[in-house]
């Protein structure tokens, strides 16, 4: 499972790190006057996708870029912009695919859609399976049961 | 025989997903166009590599059909690529640098061993313009058209194959 | 001399076993269709030959690693003579060649085990399923000796000395993770085996299920131990402390993990109640499928360029027509002889048939959920619409509320009786528990940090509301006994199976929820003598030490840490590494692992001043992650082990048991 991504970031570690070092899996200290910027802080980076990597986060990340990425963030959270801002600002230069949780849009309906709408077939198929499993039992008594029930019926003592 | 029908959907539907794969495999899943594309060269402000003191902002790329070519000296595959960049230079493509998270000193030592094809270089020490222009590992290679408009993005190392099956033809193109 | 021939030794010895594989495809198969005992009984020899020489050809390699024959490419690629041995037997399948001889070698020792203890099978049901065991071997041995052979040779120009093991996979959770996930991925055959058997024999009645379980609940354990592990390593060794990524090459893993459990449960209910059989020959179709589709989806390079594995495209096509070739003709089959009108076994809506039918239902949905958001760049991207990338907030958002949907569902399923039964009595049984789930969902995450948290409470109450049922009928089931411990060793492993794999769930949904919200992350600047407050627990940086190991160079920080409440006192020394041959730097994380919370140090960049970037993790019950996983995987192994599975099916019964409780 993980092995790929062990591969990777080998590749990773060995490519671009001996090239150009950098700050190593984002451990930077970051100073915030408030913990609520500080949550947001890692969300963002949490929530966006490092260009250069095979899947990592920002926040994850060792490549230079993505310390340049969350540098950007922090700095752009330090002049009170919103986290929209924020998120357009990096899709601007990097494109949607440095977003994780990707927009819903007419080219993403079916992403989100589809799961809801098996939930709905879902449902309609517990509930048709379920009636229809009844009336097969209505039927089978009728058949089979039947029969036991008289014998058990006749035994009683009357 | 409806239902058989019906079931036979399910083999036919994972031949579809299998041809889909197929279809993938000739990709190259990291390859991405740039979001710049067919937007204008970001707003800069800088100064040149060999000049403190020459300050050049993004007029510099107006006018003219001009390659963009981001390089450092700490990138090893920017080494490889510079002789199709002179190779390119010399067709008469105007070639601009932009000398990417580097000192002056070791950005113009470069230049100096491995050849100049640009007219100008860019120097970008932080990686601001870098960053404007969604760079994420050089090289990177932008051709941008006369109005100043990207239209066309190289990722990585450009080979000698490149220099004549892509980036010629998109020159023509856009030229 | 013979020393020197082992490669080729290996080589040949996959060589002879094709044929096998091919002969225990044809005859059994064809002996089955021409009702031909004589064809029928090459079966079983060809299972053990061919087991044997797979066996034999796998010593070969590991023979090669051992002795640092690196005229090899596959080893001098891979190993190193200062590699210490346990690394060098690992290093066998820590690289594309050699996971796949691995992968061939499961197979056939699953093979050959099915082939051995389902002798009790009728005569043409057992050669079927040698047959397709053989089947699938014959695919994989082609694609060892057509696209990765790891005996290839590099002569006359022999290394000196081998490239090394990638330092990351130089670790024990590397060593057990591959091997335990693809016995499962591999285990899923058997299963897939006996499904396609019992089409082609006509045979779909409650019979195969019963045989097929056994081998179900086994390769599935594998997958979870496999799945935990993988989880377990990423934790500790990539450094940041996350466990899990929704990388595909997870979700991968977690797409036959799912639809095997869908399989359990559906299994349960073809052996019990004769109902839903197409359903569960389609589900362990899909399992196995999936399982190759997920080696199909990581090793082609598909999904992100791979770069060790499969760069060879042809290795990449092989897996995908061996893929379709297998899928298509299963469902081929599977349309053709699924039976026109199944069994009505009649439920009513509450029951456990309509529970295990909802928790099926909601597998499948899950199932679906990862296999569209791993694969949906891919099919944008086909179809020009851009590049997007679907992430953590994806599935988590849709992930969570299904699996709390599931776990209501769960927390009935146990005590529900078959077919129907009186909504007071379902009432009855678990107010109780349903109330005290309730209340103490929201008292605990209080009383454990004084502070509320609604995804914490809920996660608690979901685990509750599936633990205290199953306890309240544990208690119900041993009332009548003479003593209650006599009571409870009267309950059958099977049934104590089902209880672990249920509170394996539970544990690890605490865990989840309890990591998830509680736990605490600080990136310091530490300079010698500074110290810091994370949690309850004060960190003292005693010293920075630079030392020389093995093959590496290293900055060790000392921190002395000290618990505030209990004054317990003990040293963390997380590292930054430096390995000499490779020049690739790694952390080393320092842990402090315990029941109730893990301490997680990891040791960031050297800051000029003298101080280091340090992050700090306190890591509530993120251990209860992997405990989950090794009980859900320990309920597998007791539900295999009860005697009910191993006891000699009478011919004649093809109908279902009626099973009252």
């Amino acid at each position: 499972m993980a092995l790929i991504r062990l591969f990777k970031a080998a590749l990773f570690f060995g490519l671009v790190l001996t090239a150009l070092s950098a700050a190593a899996g984002g451990i930077e200290v970051r100073e915030f006057d408030d913990p609520l910027l500080a949550q947001r802080y890692h969300d963002l980076t949490a929530s966006m996708r490092c260009p250069l990597c095979e899947n990592q986060a920002i926040g994850d990340s060792d490549a230079p870029i993505s310390a340049d990425m969350r540098e950007r963030v922090y700095r752009m959270l330090q002049e009170g912009r919103a986290d929209s801002e924020i998120i357009n600002h990096m899709v601007e230069r990097f494109g949607d695919y440095i977003l994780y949780n990707p927009r819903l849009e007419s080219r993403t309906y079916l992403l989100w859609g589809l799961p809801v709408g098996l939930g709905v077939v879902g449902c309609l198929v517990v509930v048709l399976v379920v009636r229809a499993r009844r009336n097969a039992s209505a039927k089978a008594l009728s058949a089979e049961e039947r029969a036991r029930l008289d014998a058990l019926i006749d035994r009683r003592p009357s | 025989m409806n239902r058989r029908l019906l079931l036979l959907l399910l083999p036919l539907g994972f031949l579809i997903v299998a041809l889909f794969f197929y279809q993938r495999l000739q990709h190259d899943p990291s390859a991405r166009d740039s979001a710049l594309m067919a937007r204008a060269f970001p707003a800069f402000e800088a100064t040149t590599l060999r000049d403190e003191s020459h300050h050049i902002d993004q007029r510099l790329l107006e006018g003219e059909l001009t390659l963009v070519n981001v390089w450092g000296e700490w990138c090893p595959a920017c080494k490889q690529e510079m002789p199709q960049l002179l190779e390119l230079a010399d067709h008469g493509i105007r070639m601009v640098g932009v000398n990417y998270r580097d000192t002056r000193e070791k950005g113009k030592s470069f230049l100096d061993e491995y050849g100049d094809p640009f007219e100008v270089n860019i120097f970008d020490p932080e990686g601001d313009l870098g960053f404007d222009l969604g760079v994420y590992g050089a090289p990177e290679t932008f051709l941008v058209d006369a109005e100043g408009i990207i239209r066309y993005h190289h990722k990585g190392y450009i080979s000698p194959e490149d220099v004549t099956q892509r980036i010629l033809p998109e020159v023509a193109k856009w030229r | 001399m013979l020393v020197k021939m082992i490669p080729e030794l290996g080589h040949f010895a996959l060589i002879i076993a094709l044929p096998m594989a091919v002969v225990q495809t044809l005859m059994p198969l064809a002996g089955a269709a021409t009702r031909r005992p004589l064809w029928m009984a090459y079966g079983h020899p060809m299972a053990v030959g061919q087991f044997l020489f797979i066996a034999l050809a796998y010593l070969c390699l590991t023979a090669s690693y051992a002795l640092d024959d690196f005229s090899v490419a596959n080893v001098a690629n891979n190993s190193n003579s200062m590699l210490p041995w346990y690394y060098k037997l690992s290093a066998v399948w820590g690289n594309h060649e050699g996971s796949v001889l691995l992968w061939s070698l499961m197979l056939a020792g699953w093979g050959y085990a099915a082939s051995r203890f389902s002798k009790s099978l009728p005569r043409d049901m057992l050669a079927r399923v040698q047959g397709i065991m053989g089947f699938i071997s014959v695919g994989f041995l082609l694609f060892i000796l057509l696209t990765s052979n790891p005996f290839t040779r590099l002569l006359p120009n022999v290394p000196q000395d081998g490239a090394d093991l990638n330092p990351l996979l130089q670790d024990i959770g590397l060593i057990v993770h591959p091997p335990m996930l693809y016995m499962g991925y591999v285990g899923f055959s058997v299963v897939f085996a006996f499904a396609i058997a019992a089409l082609l024999g006509g045979r779909l009645d409650a019979a195969w299920t019963r045989w097929a379980r056994p081998w179900t609940n086994l390769a599935w354990a594998f997958l979870t131990v496999g799945i935990a592990l993988g989880s377990w390593w990423a934790y500790y060794e990539l450094g940041w402390g996350g466990w899990w990524f929704w990388d595909p090459v997870e979700n991968a893993s977690l797409l036959p993990w799912l639809t095997g459990t869908a399989l359990i449960h559906s299994l349960a209910v073809t052996e019990k109640r004769g109902s839903f059989k197409s359903w569960t020959v389609l589900l362990a179709i899909f399992t196995f499928s999936l399982s190759l589709m997920g080696t199909f989806l990581v090793r082609s390079g598909v999904l992100t360029s791979v770069h060790a594995f499969a760069n060879d495209p042809s290795r990449g096509l092989f897996i995908l027509v061996l893929l379709a070739i297998t899928v298509t003709l299963s469902l081929g089959v599977f349309a053709l002889r699924a039976p026109r009108v199944s069994h009505h076994a009649s439920f009513s809506w509450l029951s456990r048939d309509a529970l295990l039918l909802i928790n099926n239902i909601l597998l499948v949905i899950m199932t679906v959920t990862i296999l569209l958001g791993t694969l949906y760049p891919l099919i944008l991207d086909s179809l020009g619409l851009g590049k997007i990338s679907v992430g953590p907030p994806y599935f988590n958002a849709l992930f969570v509320p299904l699996t709390v949907i599931m776990c209501i569902f769960m927390g009935l399923g146990p005590v529900a009786r078959w077919k129907r039964m009186a909504s007071g009595e379902l009432v009855g049984k678990l107010w109780l528990a349903g109330g005290a789930a309730l209340a103490l969902g929201v008292v605990l995450p209080l009383l454990y940090r004084g502070e509320w948290n609604l995804w914490a409470s809920l996660g608690i109450v979901t685990a509750l509301w599936i633990v205290l049922p199953l306890v309240r009928d544990v208690f119900d089931k041993t009332r009548h006994g003479a003593t209650r411990l006599g009571g409870l060793g009267k309950l059958s492993l099977a049934y104590w199976g089902m209880v672990l794999g249920h509170l394996g769930i539970a544990v690890t949904i605490v865990g989840v929820a309890v990591v998830s919200n509680y736990a605490v992350e600080r990136t310091v600047r530490m300079a010698p003598g500074a110290s810091v407050d994370v949690a309850g627990y004060e960190f003292t940086l005693q010293e920075l030490v630079s030392r020389r190991g093995a093959n590496f160079l290293a900055d060790t920080a000392v921190l002395e840490v000290a618990h505030t409440d209990s004054g317990r006192r003990f040293t963390l020394r997380p590292e930054k590494r430096f390995y000499l041959a490779t020049g690739m730097p790694m952390t080393q994380v320092a842990l402090r692992p315990g029941l109730f919370r893990d301490l997680y140090v990891a040791m960031g960049e050297d800051l000029d001043d003298g101080s280091w970037a340090m992050r700090i993790q306190y890591k509530p019950f993120v251990r209860w992650l992997w405990l989950g996983g090794l009980l859900m995987a320990l309920g597998g192994v007791l539900a295999v082990i009860d005697k009910r599975y191993r006891r000699t099916p009478k011919a004649s019964r093809t109908a279902p048991q009626e099973v009252t409780s």
